[in-house]
Formats: C-alpha cells, structure tokens, sequence
C-alpha cells in the first residue's frame, strides 16, 4: 500500500475519533443538564461571541506572542547550551546536576520565586517560562550532539567545508530531529506554562482571562479560550512543524 | 615536497571488550612528491588508521606527519556521503568553488541523471563512485584511497581504476593505496609497502616490480 493511501486514512481515522468524541460529549452533556458541564454546541456559541464581540482576540494575541518569544528563547539557549554539554564532556560533568534539578524543580516554584525576585512584570514571566522549558531542549539536543556521526565530520575536515557550511550541512541535519522534538514537546509545554505564569501575575492574556472566568464559574468560556487556544497549536503544528519534519526527513528511505 | 611519517607510538583505544593496543611503534616512512605507494598486509593491522593519521584525522598519537599539501581528496573505506544530500551537492560541498564541475564528474563516473538522486537511492558500488569522484575532484595533491575498488563489478573497477591511473599521471598526486590486491597496486603504484607485526612495522618496502617479482 502506498505511503499516501496510510497516511490519508490515518488522517481520516484521526478527523472520526474527534467527531465520535464530540457527539458523546455531546450527549453527555444533554443529559447531564448542567451549566458547569456545557456541551461543544455551547462552547462553540462561546468562542464564536467571544471572537466578535470579546476580547478574545486581543488575549489570545497577547499569550501567543508571550508563547513564541518564550519558546524562541528557550529554544535557541537549550540548544545551544545541549549541544555544548553534547560535545564537551567536562562541560556536562560540571552541568549535568543542575541540569537534573532543574528539570525536577515544579514549575510553579520557578514562577513564584522569579515573580519575587524580578517583580510581577513581562521579563519575569519570559524567564519563568524560559527556564521551565530550558533543561527540556538541553536534553535532548545533548543526546542529538551525543549521537553526532564522526564519519561526516570527518569529510567536513578533509574536505575542508570550513565552520558553517560543516554547521549547515553536516551538523544541523543531524540535529534537525532532536531540534524538532524538542520543539514539538516545548509548545505543548511552554503554553501550559504561560497560562500559569499569566494566571498568577499577569492582568492581561488566555491565563488572566481564565482565571476571570474561573471565579464567575463560567465554563463554556473558560472552555472557549482553551478550545481556541488548542485550534492555533493545531494550527501551528499543520502549517510549521509537519512542513519542516517531511523538509527534514525527505531524505530517507 | 617530501612528506615524512613518523609515528613513535600509537595506542589503539580498548573497544567492544577489546583491550588497548600498541597499533604503531616507530614506524617511519617517506612518500616522495608524486610517488603512489601500496599499503598491503593483514586486516585489522592499521592500514586504515594510518591513513586516518596522515590525513590528519586522528592527532592521538606520538610523532609527527610533515610536508602535506592541500587540498587532501580521500576515499573512505565506506563511501561517507552525506546521506541528506543528493549525488550532486555531496560533490559540490567538496568543490565551492567550481560547483559546475560536480555534473561533469558524474557524466563521467556514469552516473549522469542521477544528480538528484540521494545516496540511499544508490546501489553501494554507485555511492562509492560519487565518493571516488569527490576525492579526485578536489585535484588533490595527497591522494589517500582506502581499498578504493572494493564492491565494484569487474568492469566498474577496471573503470574506476583506469580514471584513477590518469588522473594521477595527469596531476601526479602523492598517493597512498590501501589495497588487498596485485592488480589494483599493478594499475597504480610505484612502490609496495608492506606491514606486518604487532605493533605494525615494516616488513617490506620495494619498487612495486620487484615487490610483485617476489610474491
């Protein structure tokens, strides 16, 4: 069977199950007959009232750009930092307990102490998200530095390739699936951290807005913008990261 | 320019269970400019790393290389493509300043249309080819060939062999011949060294006419 044929049937699998959930939601929630458990219909009226005549647009802007400024720096200090402990083993004898620490240290204490030590404003809550995601990327792009061909950079110095075309067309093609992973695993995790990081000190942004609902009970809402906070990372990931992975991957068999 | 090897000591580092061990000790050897000298001996003895070691590969070791001339062009034992990157740009990478010469080399290793192709799509006598081209390319003035027609059909060889032995009467390249055979040596070298021992040193080193008389 060809490759095209599984994947546009895993597709078509993937689009049911999201439908058969939403009609047993659906049900549930006509026989529960509750406010705080509104089916997707309500959720749906929600969003759409919230888009055009709310501030939702206006929120969600806000988070998204706190999302990918934070994701933009953890990513490029991760990396940088995973390749180096990747391919310094006396650098990541050095680092590799805090490195340990820091990817057990609970969020939310990370938040509170750079809320305390910075003060309830925009830098602290870059640095909150940045370093609850940093260790992440390290980690993996050390295991990418780690697994790194010998062989290829071998051709890079006899053939003298010279120091970025070996980083362009030897070394990052072989990061280019930690990087993407590690990418993928941090959007997940840095917008669940920016909700947080918004919930406990910021005035603004989908955190700020769900905290507001949350004290009204008023969950279509509260599930309105994680509904509409969910369709731009399915977005994201159709339009960036599955490009990028069959840009990355074409190349094999 | 004469190129002098001096290798007073190298350690083979313990792998897969194995111990460490004295690969060279005191092994010397001069290539004149333009001399094609065989390696010949027993596998496993260290022909490779000593290619690896003139190359500059690998600088673990106690001793000196003097007199190597850029650009090096060097067939691996494997082919090292770049399996991300297809038959042409793998040639391109080595010749930044000439891309437009990549395509002629394909034409002529017979691999023309096969530019986009990327190396998993090659069989492994094809790959070694584009890596065969990529080394003479280069036009090196150390030519390093690791068993360099090894998985190669009797007539690619004797192809493969016969653009080798032109291009280095061409372009008179110093050149180190790993191989395992009379022929292959016969198309090519001046000289046949061969190594034997543990530590490798070596047992012979000849004119390849009296060297090919003795065998």
């Amino acid at each position: 069977m060809r490759g095209a044929e599984v994947e546009g049937r895993g597709a078509w699998q993937g689009i049911a199950s999201v439908l058969l959930f939403l009609c047993l939601w659906q049900i549930g929630a006509g026989w529960a007959g509750s406010r705080l458990f509104p089916g997707p219909l309500a959720v749906l009226q929600s969003l759409v009232r919230e888009a055009v005549d709310g501030p939702l647009l206006h929120h969600l802007g806000i988070t998204l750009a706190r999302v990918g400024i934070s994701f933009g720096i953890a990513m490029v200090a991760g990396t940088a930092l995973g390749v180096a402990l990747g391919r310094l083993g006396w650098l990541d004898r050095w680092l590799n307990p805090w490195l340990v620490i820091l990817l057990n240290v609970p969020a939310l204490v990370i938040i509170i102490l750079t809320y305390v030590w910075l003060g309830l404003v925009e830098t602290a809550l870059l640095v909150a998200v940045a370093l609850n995601k940093i260790p992440n990327v390290a980690v993996t792009l050390r295991e990418g530095a780690r697994a790194l061909d010998r062989d290829y950079t071998d051709v890079a110095q006899v053939y003298r390739f010279g120091a970025w075309t070996t980083l362009r067309e030897v070394i990052a093609p072989q990061l280019a699936p930690y990087a993407l992973a590690a990418a993928r695993n941090g959007l997940a995790l840095v917008w669940k951290i920016v909700l947080v990081v918004e919930l406990l000190g910021r005035s603004n942004g989908v955190g700020f807005q769900l905290q507001s609902y949350f004290q009204l009970f008023d969950v279509p809402r509260v599930m309105a913008y994680a509904a509409a906070f969910v369709l731009c990372v399915l977005l994201i990931e159709a339009v960036l990261f599955a490009p990028l992975e069959r840009r990355s991957g074409r190349w094999r068999r | 320019m004469t190129i002098r090897i001096m290798i007073a000591r190298k350690i083979h580092p313990a792998q897969g269970g194995a111990p460490p061990r004295v690969l060279f000790d005191n092994l010397a050897l001069e290539l004149a400019d333009g001399e094609v000298c065989a390696i010949v001996g027993p596998s496993g003895i260290g022909k490779s790393s000593l290619l690896q070691i003139v190359a500059g590969l690998d600088a673990d070791f106690e001793g000196s290389v003097t007199g190597l001339r850029q650009p090096v062009g060097y067939l691996f034992q494997t082919p090292r493509l770049l399996p991300w990157r297809t038959a042409r740009r793998n040639l391109e990478l080595a010749l930044p300043d000439q891309p437009a010469k990549a395509g002629e080399w394909l034409r002529q290793i017979g691999l023309a249309g096969s530019e986009d192709v990327y190396p998993h799509q090659l069989s492994l006598g094809m790959a070694r080819r584009v890596a065969l081209a990529r080394a003479l390319a280069v036009e090196p003035k150390l030519l390093l060939l690791d068993e360099p027609f090894a998985s190669l059909d009797d007539d690619t060889s004797r192809e493969m062999q016969n653009l080798v032995a032109s291009h280095v009467r061409r372009l008179r390249p110093t050149t180190l011949l790993v191989t395992h055979h009379w022929h292959e040596a016969a198309a090519l070298a001046h000289r046949v060294i061969t190594l034997g021992g543990s530590p490798a040193r070596i047992v012979e080193d000849r004119p390849f006419h009296e060297a090919r008389a003795a065998e």
